[in-house]
């Protein structure tokens, strides 16, 4: 049987792929350019009997995804600028509660209102220290259709794993672009359920390490009584200040991320073999990278593409390889250097770091990108 | 009638943080009786609450129990009710929480008449930061950021609540302990937004400031403000100078949110066939 396709915009395949990883409740508020993904949910989730509901901000919108996470349903919402900056509080509370919940931000150009309908990528060192105190993040970053709904089915599959809010940023052209999509057939993409708890019940502890750094986590609803709570805890949840606990579980949280980076990373790479320069480029700005690439080849450059599609945990070791075989590293974002500041982080001085910065709410050309290949080598 | 507390609570959670004094502990032993009277089932009843003093009670409360951030209790819960309807969801904060900054979400949960109980424990101050205005600290009272005497209006939190669209609000006091557990078995009961609001005392960091030389004061308070509302329609503007009804103020029939929305699922599931 032929495979049913769509021409779809990224926002919407953003809401088919949720729906596709069993996602049944959306709490949103309208702000543009992620609008599409609420309209969408608020479609299809009451005909599979789930539930979507505007709230009246985003900090609701996320309040009530995570009471709807609780209650073990897996639950998502989506917003822009002004609206992401808005869920950080919560977004802190999802990472210390460790509630699974995927939040789509479609970058949009800012501070403040910005540029609403102007692409941007400049959220996304927000998307890893955005929220206040330390926390572990996963931020993974689509720079096509199909991708959009592949990374978010992921992205429910990460955050039902490892218990934490997961963050879908793709900027506003990726959102708005139509391309065709396959639907993948039920099965075709791997879903994960999260782990539900099988002690009794007067055993049940939300944060019990002898599981691992991931404990399961129980249902509202269920035979399992337990309280959650945003303060420092304790493994059987309730609040403590006891130094030597605090710090424990300050370190599981981000040693829980740190220990599956191989299963969290993920990029892809164009032509990087026998590279000279490399553009690193996510979202629709490694588009413009790998036509770039194709481009310098034909002319005899020694060109190549490294594509980060998780952005968080930061694919650090594969990129100090890649330094050490190159001249130079191009870093392009709609922005005014902010992965930039990795990528000089991991490379250290092994090579040269350039950054191609854009905030006029245009995207970064292939030219522009083989003009600063060709500065640098 | 003998009520079981124990079997309500987490004893070992206990003692509670609360001060000698506080009006916190009478009023999360109203909402105990009436819990118990109710026969809640435990697993399937939420218990939420945003940051404050108040906000400490679900701690101690042996049901799905969440300690959100602050004000943000409702936002939450309505999210619990809407991915599993057939939860009893329970609120319970303090008025900053509940009418500052989660006054939006109280006014929107209030609108979409969803079913849940939200007890509001009123003390008239930021208990727990050390005795801030509230927005119900009565203008030209002393709080540790009205050195001065308030400057700020108040708000009536049970007429916020009506003009919003609760569909039950009733008000009582700490003083009225035995109210406290009859109105909020009421509010369970009703099926919708039922807010009861409970005024209650805070000797530590409101009292002290003000003309309360000591609990009992405080409570004398309480005893001398309340009117039962039959008793009101006898009095004259005059006499209710100062004075906040108590009892049932409002209750009406109204579509409950979650109800409206298996009717959308009904439409969308029709049409999609
Ligand atoms: C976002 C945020 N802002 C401020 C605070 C500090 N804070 C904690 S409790 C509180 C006020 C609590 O007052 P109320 O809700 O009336 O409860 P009470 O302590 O009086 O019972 C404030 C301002 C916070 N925890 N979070
Ligand atoms: S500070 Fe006030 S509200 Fe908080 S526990 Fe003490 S008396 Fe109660
Ligand atoms: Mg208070």
């Amino acid at each position: 049987m032929a495979k049913k396709v769509a021409l779809l915009q990224g926002n919407e395949a953003c809401a088919h792929g949720a729906v596709y990883a069993g996602c049944t409740f959306f709490g949103g508020y309208p702000i543009t350019p992620s609008t599409e993904v609420a309209e969408v949910m608020s479609v299809e989730l009451p005909k599979i009997g789930g539930a979507f509901i505007q709230m009246e901000d985003e900090i609701a919108a996320m309040a009530s995804i995570l009471g709807g996470a609780l209650t073990g349903a897996k639950a998502m919402t989506a917003t822009s600028g002004p609206g992401m900056s808005l869920k950080q509080e919560l977004l802190g509370y999802a990472c210390i509660a460790e509630i699974p919940c995927v939040i789509i931000n479609v970058m949009r150009g800012g501070p403040s209102t910005g540029m609403p309908t102007g692409p941007s990528q400049s959220d996304v060192l927000q998307a890893r220290w955005g929220t206040h105190g330390d926390h572990p993040a996963i931020a993974l970053a689509p720079s096509s259709c199909q991708e959009i709904f592949s990374e978010t089915v992921r992205a429910f599959n990460l955050a039902e794993k490892y218990r934490m809010p997961v963050q879908v940023v793709f900027d506003e052209i990726v959102g708005h672009m139509r391309e065709r999509i396959e639907f993948p057939e039920p099965g075709e993409l791997e879903i994960i359920d999260r782990t539900e708890p099988t002690v009794a019940p007067e055993d049940y502890k939300p944060y019990d390490t002898q599981f691992g750094d991931v404990a399961p986590l129980a249902a509202f609803g269920s035979e399992y009584r337990y309280h959650v709570t945003g303060l420092n805890k304790a493994e059987d949840g309730f609040p403590t200040t006891k130094a030597e606990l605090v710090d424990a579980e300050q370190r599981r949280q981000i040693r829980k991320i740190e220990d599956a980076r191989a299963d969290i990373e993920s990029n892809e790479e164009y032509q990087t073999e026998d590279a000279e320069v490399i553009v690193l480029a996510y979202g629709s700005t490694a588009r413009s990278g790998r036509y770039a690439v194709d481009r310098l080849r034909e002319e005899g450059v020694k060109a190549g593409l490294f594509r980060p599609i998780t952005l968080w945990p930061f694919p650090e070791k594969r990129v100090q390889e890649l330094a050490k075989q190159t001249k130079g590293i191009i870093v392009p974002e709609m922005n005014l250097g902010q992965m930039v500041l990795e990528v000089e982080r991991v490379v250290a001085r092994d090579c040269a770091v350039e950054l191609i910065g854009r905030v006029d709410g245009e995207p970064i050309t292939p030219t522009q990108i083989m003009d600063k290949v060709k500065e640098v080598l | 009638m003998a009520y079981d507390y124990e079997k309500n609570i987490r004893p070992g959670k206990l003692p509670h943080i609360w001060c000698p004094g506080c009006g916190h502990g009478i009023a999360m032993k109203g909402l105990i009786r009436a819990m118990d009277t109710c026969g809640l089932d435990k697993n399937n009843t939420a218990m939420v609450s945003g940051i404050g003093c108040a906000s400490r009670l679900p701690g101690y409360m042996d049901y799905c129990t969440l300690h959100t951030a602050h004000g943000r209790a409702a936002a939450f819960a309505t999210g619990i009710k809407m991915a599993k309807p057939e939860m009893n969801v329970i609120c319970v904060g303090g008025d900053g929480d509940g009418v500052a900054i989660g006054g939006n979400h109280f006014i929107h949960a209030c609108r979409r008449n969803i079913d849940m109980t939200y007890v509001v424990f009123n003390n008239y101050i930021y208990g727990m930061t050390g005795g801030q205005f509230s927005p119900t600290t009565p203008t030209g009272d002393k709080a540790s950021t009205t050195p001065y005497g308030n400057p700020d209006p108040t708000f009536d939190i049970s007429k916020l609540a009506i003009g919003a669209g609760a569909t039950f609000v009733a008000r009582t006091t700490a003083f009225h302990a035995t109210q406290i557990d009859k109105l909020i078995v009421q509010g369970i009961k009703h099926k919708g937004m039922a807010v009861i609001e409970v005024l209650d005392d805070c000797p530590t960091t409101y009292g002290r400031r003000n003309r309360f030389r000591s609990v009992v004061d405080m409570m004398k308070r309480l005893k001398d403000i309340a009117v039962p509302v039959a008793a009101a329609g006898k009095m004259s503007p005059e006499q209710l100078e100062g004075k906040v009804l108590t009892g049932v103020l409002h209750q009406e029939d109204r579509p409950e949110y979650c109800e409206q929305y298996t009717e959308v699922i009904k439409r969308a599931q029709a049409q999609s066939e």
